[in-house]
């Protein structure tokens, strides 16, 4: 559609090139064309916004092959027609996310606030004065709960994630039986349920300790159970895009396989490595089942991570929704509030791991 | 400072595949020597075993021995750590380090050794270094910067300056000219010639000109055909073999008329 547009500063000479094509805003026009097609079949049928779109997309599609396949040719309807597939198929799937988002901030917005943060609790108690029931709205345990317990989770997976990588791509021989073994080990927990990590962890702190061994330390486990893999295999495939050649050339220089690889290889891997861990992290700090088997939930504040029932924030969006307190609305609306916090800390996440990213990326501007 | 280089009945394998099949060569010390022959006969492999970097690809092993002063390079307990930093190598491939800068690169071997060094000392050495690579005048005003930041030639120049910042006794180089224009690629040759006087250098090179300029003696290779492993056909002075070959195959080579 661009063709013949940049002959700005020249002298406009006839052009043949151009002819049996549509007019440049095409697209836009027939898109608009869609819409009111749509918004009056919806008139007649009745409204919902789904349809519109849908029947947009529909109409859209129709109008652009048509049209194009009138004026232009084949070829070019053809390209006008999967263009426009592959569109509406992108606007389709960012649907559901963004309705999402929406329901998750606009339920949510409410109850955001500097004491939903700041204070703790969630249960109804009696108030000593006035001898009423007031029931305090707090995410402040479940913020400390899911900080500690995806902290821990991370500083368990990361040290056996990474070490686990850095074997399987610079020390293990490819055909060697163990590196075999640890890589279907990793492909195996890859696979595993997230309820079946929350199982093993707290059949785990039962055998050791004794029934109702609920712990934060406990959660930290399932999730490492569950990071773990993700961190070997975005680790693994981080550490193969270092060329060979720089291992070669250090090599060369007399330069230890230890050192190669800590001084060159990790360094030139960095940034790939550290968006790994985050996005690791942001993927399992939303895990439910496990945190909620092995911590099970709570009410009050508990910052010791070794011993007791710890709250999170997904285990809290889940509890305030299932078992809601006196107090229905508050705790649904809790409910939500936790599940925004735990977006914006996802958001949080995804944007750390894009500034370290850059932060670290190898520099080759000149 | 300089060491002799002595193959014999080399072979180089690739897991069970013999790439390089019964080579027995003498390099002196301070001489270059070339590496001629089609390409896939066996140059760079047989280059790397002087060095043990052909042990970095898995399944890669050779058959036979390599000397150096006399010393075995393949015997029981020799730490291949130790002979790289003797045996400096530059690649066909410019590989400068990502993460480091120009300076960086050219001191990487040295720091990663763990050496200590002076600042003074550091600067006058990669001043040196990239002097003798004849690329100082063009990043002198950007040592701090990237070193893929420099242009393919520019790159390749600080390679060799870094591998000869560590002032190894032999220097291997693969193609060090294959990415360099006929200027840079002069100042290689020069270079070469100064190193020869404290260095032993071997080259592999598809260059026939470079190899009659730069080099003392040439070896020159050939293969029987795809699969067969190449095979060390004559080693000889250098105006030997570009003036009067003993065989048919090595003539046809060096004047242009192989294949
Ligand atoms: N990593 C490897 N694994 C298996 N075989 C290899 C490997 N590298 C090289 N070979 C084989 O070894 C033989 C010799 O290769 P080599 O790279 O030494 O050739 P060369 O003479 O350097 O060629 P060129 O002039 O193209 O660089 C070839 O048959 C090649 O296919
Ligand atoms: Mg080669």
């Amino acid at each position: 559609m661009t063709t013949a547009t940049e002959s700005a500063r020249l002298p406009a000479v006839r052009n043949r090139l151009t002819t049996g094509q549509l007019p440049k805003r095409s697209t836009l026009y027939t898109v608009i064309g869609g819409f009111i097609l749509a918004a009056a079949l919806q008139g007649l049928i009745g409204f919902n916004w789904f349809g519109l779109l849908v029947f947009t997309g529909v109409f859209y599609l129709i109008a652009i092959y048509s049209l194009s396949l009138m004026k232009e040719n084949r070829r070019k309807a053809l390209d006008r027609l999967v263009s426009g597939l592959v569109c509406t198929a992108f606007i389709l799937a960012l649907a559901p996310l963004v309705s999402t988002l929406w329901t998750v901030v606009s339920k949510g917005l409410g109850i955001l606030s500097w004491e939903f943060i700041s204070t703790s609790g969630g249960a109804a108690h009696i108030d000593p004065d006035t001898l009423e029931l007031v029931s305090s709205s707090g995410a402040l345990q479940a913020i400390v709960g899911t900080l500690q317990i995806t902290g821990l989770a991370t500083l368990f997976s990361v040290p056996i994630g990474l070490l686990t990588a850095i074997y399987l791509v610079e020390y293990a021989h490819p055909t060697f039986w163990l590196r075999r073994t640890v890589n279907f080990l990793v492909d195996v927990m890859t696979g595993i349920p997230s309820i079946v990590a929350g199982l093993f962890a707290f059949s785990l702190f039962t055998l050791l300790l004794g029934p109702k061994a609920f712990s934060g330390l406990s959660a930290a486990v399932a999730l490492s159970v569950l990071m773990i893999p993700t961190v070997v295999r975005s680790c693994e495939e981080m550490l193969r895009l270092v060329p060979a050649d720089l291992r070669e050339a250090s090599y060369a220089l007399g330069v230890t396989k230890y050192v190669t690889i800590t001084r060159i290889v990790i360094p030139t891997a960095i940034a790939g490595i550290a968006t790994g861990i985050t996005l690791a992290i942001a993927r399992v700090i939303g895990e439910t089942a496990p945190i909620f088997m092995a911590a099970s939930f709570t009410d009050s504040f508990n910052a010791n991570p070794l011993s007791g029932p710890m709250q999170t924030l997904p285990v809290m969006a889940y509890t305030g929704y299932k078992f809601p307190g006196q107090d229905i609305d508050l705790s649904n609306n809790q409910a939500w509030g936790a599940a925004l916090l735990l977006v914006l800390l996802v958001v949080v996440l995804n944007l750390m791991a894009r500034i370290i990213a850059m932060i670290f990326a190898p520099k080759t501007s000149r | 400072m300089s060491k002799s280089v002595n193959v014999k009945d080399l072979d180089v394998y690739y897991g069970d595949f013999l790439a390089v099949h019964d080579v027995s060569i003498d390099i002196a010390p301070k001489s270059v020597t070339a590496f001629i022959g089609p390409s896939g006969c066996g140059k760079s492999t047989l280059l790397r075993t002087l060095n043990r970097m052909h042990e970095v690809i898995p399944g890669a092993h050779v058959k036979g021995q390599v000397l150096v002063d006399g010393d075995d390079l393949y015997g029981a307990g020799v730490d291949p750590v130790t002979v790289r930093r003797q045996i400096g190598m530059v690649f066909q491939r410019p590989n400068p380090f990502p993460t480091m800068s120009i300076k960086e690169n050219v001191l990487a071997g040295v720091r990663l050794n763990n050496k200590r060094i002076s600042r003074s000392a550091a600067d006058d050495l990669v001043e040196k270094s990239l002097l003798a690579a004849n690329l100082w005048n063009e990043v002198k005003d950007r040592l701090e910067k990237p070193g893929q930041g420099l242009s393919g030639g520019q790159q390749q120049r600080l390679c060799i300056a870094r591998a000869i910042a560590v002032e190894p006794q032999v220097l291997l180089m693969d193609e060090p000219c294959s990415a360099l224009d006929p200027i840079s690629t002069l100042a290689v040759e020069d270079l070469i010639n100064e190193l020869k006087d404290s260095f032993t250098v071997v080259i592999v090179t598809h260059n026939m000109q470079q190899a009659a300029r730069v080099s003392d003696k040439t070896a020159f290779f050939n293969i029987a055909g795809t699969g067969k492993p190449g095979k060390l056909i004559e080693y000889a002075e250098t105006t030997t073999i570009f003036n009067n070959p003993m065989q048919k195959s090595t003539e046809d080579y060096v004047s242009g008329r192989f294949g």
